[in-house]
């Protein structure tokens, strides 16, 4: 059996992010889009993690973590907030409505 | 020469007429308006009479002094100070000066008091009075004036106040046509008189001691004598130009004709200006000049010769005039040819002698003309006359006497002065029996013409008309009085100038300090003087005979004399052989065509260069325009178009999908890593 080295831990971040990009970018449901925004900033969580275990037994990585953790709990916050207003004035949650700004 | 004595007083003569014209010229319609022509009158008459006071003064003053010390200067301030040209307002009291100041203050007086009767009813009787007073300050500015500036100075004045008087009654276009003759002829002659002065300023320049002052002059002239330019004596030339001028002023061939055309002014300027005083001038400048003009023999003879011609040719002209005062114009030009003869022929004082005469019996004629004019109510036609006789005494026995005067009748003042004359033109070295007849022959002529005009005007049935002749009357006695003056003095004021034969002439050695020495010597005896003199009585009497018969017996009739010949003659005549005419066609028609030359030269030429430039600089803006317009502005929109093209596709950017940012987001930033990694690591 393998050793489960940094590089497992680093494909997962990678896909992670990848699959949390990917629903940032199709998803028409803007909840949707922040919980693609959730999975990119665990990956990068995963990512910090996983460097700070396998290059010193130090606890730095996870400190970042935690501060990303609440990072993202803040600005999933911030974010709710803009897309209770989005559905105040296009009284609909589909990213494609607002297009005001479109030339 | 000795030194002058320094007086403070002689330019009080020609400053109290100048006052009066200034006060008369600025507040006379004023003046006349609220306190009457009275005051326009004391005004203007004042000055004069106190200028006569001041000159008589003078007068005896000179007679204080011994001969040869008869000069006063009195030196008012510095004109002219430039260089070498050192040139005072200062006034001169010599014995020539003193005789013209008298005659101007004196006559002009006694025609300023005649005009207060003939200007009685005129409006602008306080205009009349203020140039009266600046023509008289001009003439004494001319005869007191010590150098030729000051001269020429009073020399114009003249000139402007006897146009502005000649075009008194300015509303009839006829008088400004005369007044603007007189004054532009005059110019002709003041240019001459101009090129004489500063020729005479150049050569003594030239010589070391170059002035205008008449006594410089005078010591210097021996300078010049060897001078020449041109191939001229300088001093023959000199004199030649001033003679033009001369002969502008004092109206001689070929500049006389302006003075028949200013009888249109008002009798008494005709007579103060137009016989007493400013055509005189010439007359007093020559003697004035008398040293120059003796170092020119060339001139003299011109002088000599003009004035006779002058003098024969205007009194044929007179012969045929049926104005009144037209016949006492030509006979003026006459007589002062009478002048300019004896001066031609070096007899100075008996040129100047005949200029005091002819002052006193001219204006006598005159003036007794204007008061015919008056009392018939503007009638100057002499055939519309006759008969005055019984109407108006006064008028008719001063009348006859300057008439007698002027004829050369013995003993009146008029016998000695043209006597003189003829004597010295006969005898004196520089005359010629030639002068002598044509002077003699003009003195007939003269007592045809004279008497023609007393027996038409005085004698005979009266053919004026029925409206005149009920308004007939004498004139008022501040008109009649100075006739009686100046008829007295054209008997009495000969007795100065008695001929050698005589007793000798007072006159003429009063004026010796001035000309003596100049005057020439003479060949001929007395029993010569004496056979001349009753030969020019006789004469006289023939011509007096002559007109009696034609004009008072009328045994003879006028029309055999004006129709001999098929009348050719007689038209001549009466049309001044055409001299009018002639200068129209030569000098004015000339004038005029060069003019109209010039004109076409400016609307032609010039207008079309000018235009022309014009139209090239229009044009060429224009195509300045289209420049502007098509390519300039067509580069400047082609720039903002295409600004505009890129700007409405690069719109097309603005989505306002989120999702398609966040691609071009994603798409950049792999960009960024892919170059990060290929160029940067």
């Amino acid at each position: 059996m393998m050793a489960i080295g940094l590089t497992h831990y680093i494909v997962i971040g990678a896909i992670l992010f990848a699959l949390g990009l990917f629903t940032v970018l199709t998803r028409r449901n803007a909840i949707s889009v922040l919980m693609g925004m959730e999975l990119i900033l665990n990956s990068a969580n995963i990512n910090y993690v996983a460097f700070s275990h396998f290059s010193s037994g130090q606890i730095d990585g996870q400190i970042y973590a935690i501060f990303v953790i609440m990072l993202a709990a803040a600005e999933a916050a911030v974010g709710l907030a803009i897309v209770l207003a989005i559905y105040q004035l296009f009284h609909t949650i589909d990213v494609g409505a607002a297009q005001t700004l479109k030339e | 020469m000795d030194q002058p004595t320094a007086v403070g007083y002689l330019y009080w003569i020609p400053l109290l007429p100048l006052l009066g014209a200034g006060i008369n010229g600025l507040l006379g319609a004023a003046l006349q308006r609220r306190l009457g022509k009275g005051a326009i009158t004391l005004m203007a008459c004042t000055p004069v009479c106190l200028s006569f006071l001041i000159s008589i003064r003078g007068f005896a003053a000179l007679l204080a002094l011994e001969p040869e010390r008869r000069f006063l200067i009195d030196r008012v301030y510095s004109w002219v100070a430039i260089g070498s040209l050192q040139v005072d307002v200062a006034f001169w009291l010599d014995p020539l000066s003193a005789v013209m100041v008298l005659v101007v203050t004196g006559i002009g007086g006694l025609i300023h008091f005649y005009s207060i009767g003939y200007m009685h009813d005129d409006d602008s009787y306080w205009r009349y009075f203020a140039f009266l007073n600046l023509f008289t300050f001009s003439m004494l500015l001319l005869v007191l004036g010590d150098s030729l500036l000051l001269m020429f100075v009073g020399w114009e004045g003249v000139g402007l106040c006897s146009y502005a008087l000649i075009g008194f009654w300015y509303r009839d276009h006829a008088n400004t046509r005369a007044g603007n003759k007189a004054f532009i002829v005059n110019r002709v002659g003041d240019f001459g008189f101009l090129l004489g002065i500063f020729l005479i300023f150049w050569s003594l320049f030239e010589a070391g001691h170059g002035t205008v002052v008449f006594r410089e002059i005078r010591e210097y002239a021996p300078l010049l004598a060897q001078k020449e330019i041109w191939g001229m004596g300088v001093a023959t030339l000199a004199t030649l130009f001033l003679f033009v001028g001369a002969t502008g002023k004092s109206a001689q061939i070929p500049l006389y004709v302006w003075l028949p055309d200013a009888m249109q002014g008002p009798t008494p300027v005709s007579a103060l200006i137009h016989a007493a005083t400013m055509v005189t001038a010439g007359v007093y400048m020559i003697a004035r000049l008398n040293f120059l003009f003796s170092m020119a023999p060339l001139t003299l003879e011109v002088i000599a010769v003009i004035g006779a011609a002058t003098a024969l040719f205007a009194a044929t002209i007179a012969l045929t005039q049926n104005d009144i005062k037209r016949v006492l114009a030509y006979s003026t030009i006459s007589q002062l040819g009478y002048m300019f003869l004896a001066a031609g022929v070096g007899a100075y004082g008996a040129a100047v002698f005949h200029l005091v005469t002819h002052a006193f019996f001219k204006a006598c004629l005159f003036l007794g003309s204007g008061s015919v004019i008056h009392a018939l109510s503007g009638e100057q036609d002499m055939r519309n006359m006759g008969g005055l006789r019984a109407y108006m005494p006064t008028t008719f026995w001063t009348f006859a006497v300057s008439v007698l005067a002027i004829s050369g009748a013995p003993l009146t003042a008029g016998f000695f002065s043209k006597d003189e004359i003829l004597w010295q033109a006969f005898s004196s070295t520089h005359g010629s029996v030639s002068l002598w007849a044509v002077g003699i022959l003009t003195a007939g002529l003269t007592a045809f013409y004279m008497f023609r005009q007393l027996f038409m005007v005085f004698f005979g049935e009266c053919r004026a008309d029925p409206h005149a002749r009920s308004h007939l009357h004498e004139s008022p006695r501040v008109m009649t009085l100075p006739l009686v003056v100046l008829a007295v003095g054209a008997l009495l004021v000969g007795w100065i100038g008695l001929p050698a034969i005589f007793g000798g002439s007072l006159f003429e050695h009063w004026l010796e300090p001035v000309a003596a020495g100049h005057g020439e010597g003479h060949h001929g005896s007395a029993a010569l003087e004496w056979g001349l003199m009753i030969f020019s009585v006789a004469v006289a009497t023939g011509g007096f005979f002559f007109a009696y018969l034609l004009y008072f017996r009328r045994s003879i009739s006028p029309d055999r004399f004006s129709s001999f010949a098929g009348g050719l003659p007689y038209r001549v005549l009466y049309n001044k052989y055409y001299v009018d005419e002639i200068y129209a066609f030569v000098f004015i028609r000339g004038t005029l065509l060069l003019a109209r030359m010039g004109a076409a030269f400016d609307r032609y030429i010039i207008d079309f260069i000018v235009d022309g430039s014009a139209r090239t600089t229009t044009f060429v803006s224009w195509l300045n325009g289209l420049f502007d317009n098509y390519v300039i502005d067509g580069i400047v929109n082609l720039v903002a178009n295409v600004t505009f093209a890129f700007g409405n596709r690069l719109r097309k950017v603005q989505t306002g999908n989120i999702n398609s940012y966040l691609y071009v987001i994603l798409g950049a930033m792999a960009l960024a890593i892919y170059l990060n990694w290929r160029y940067w690591s």
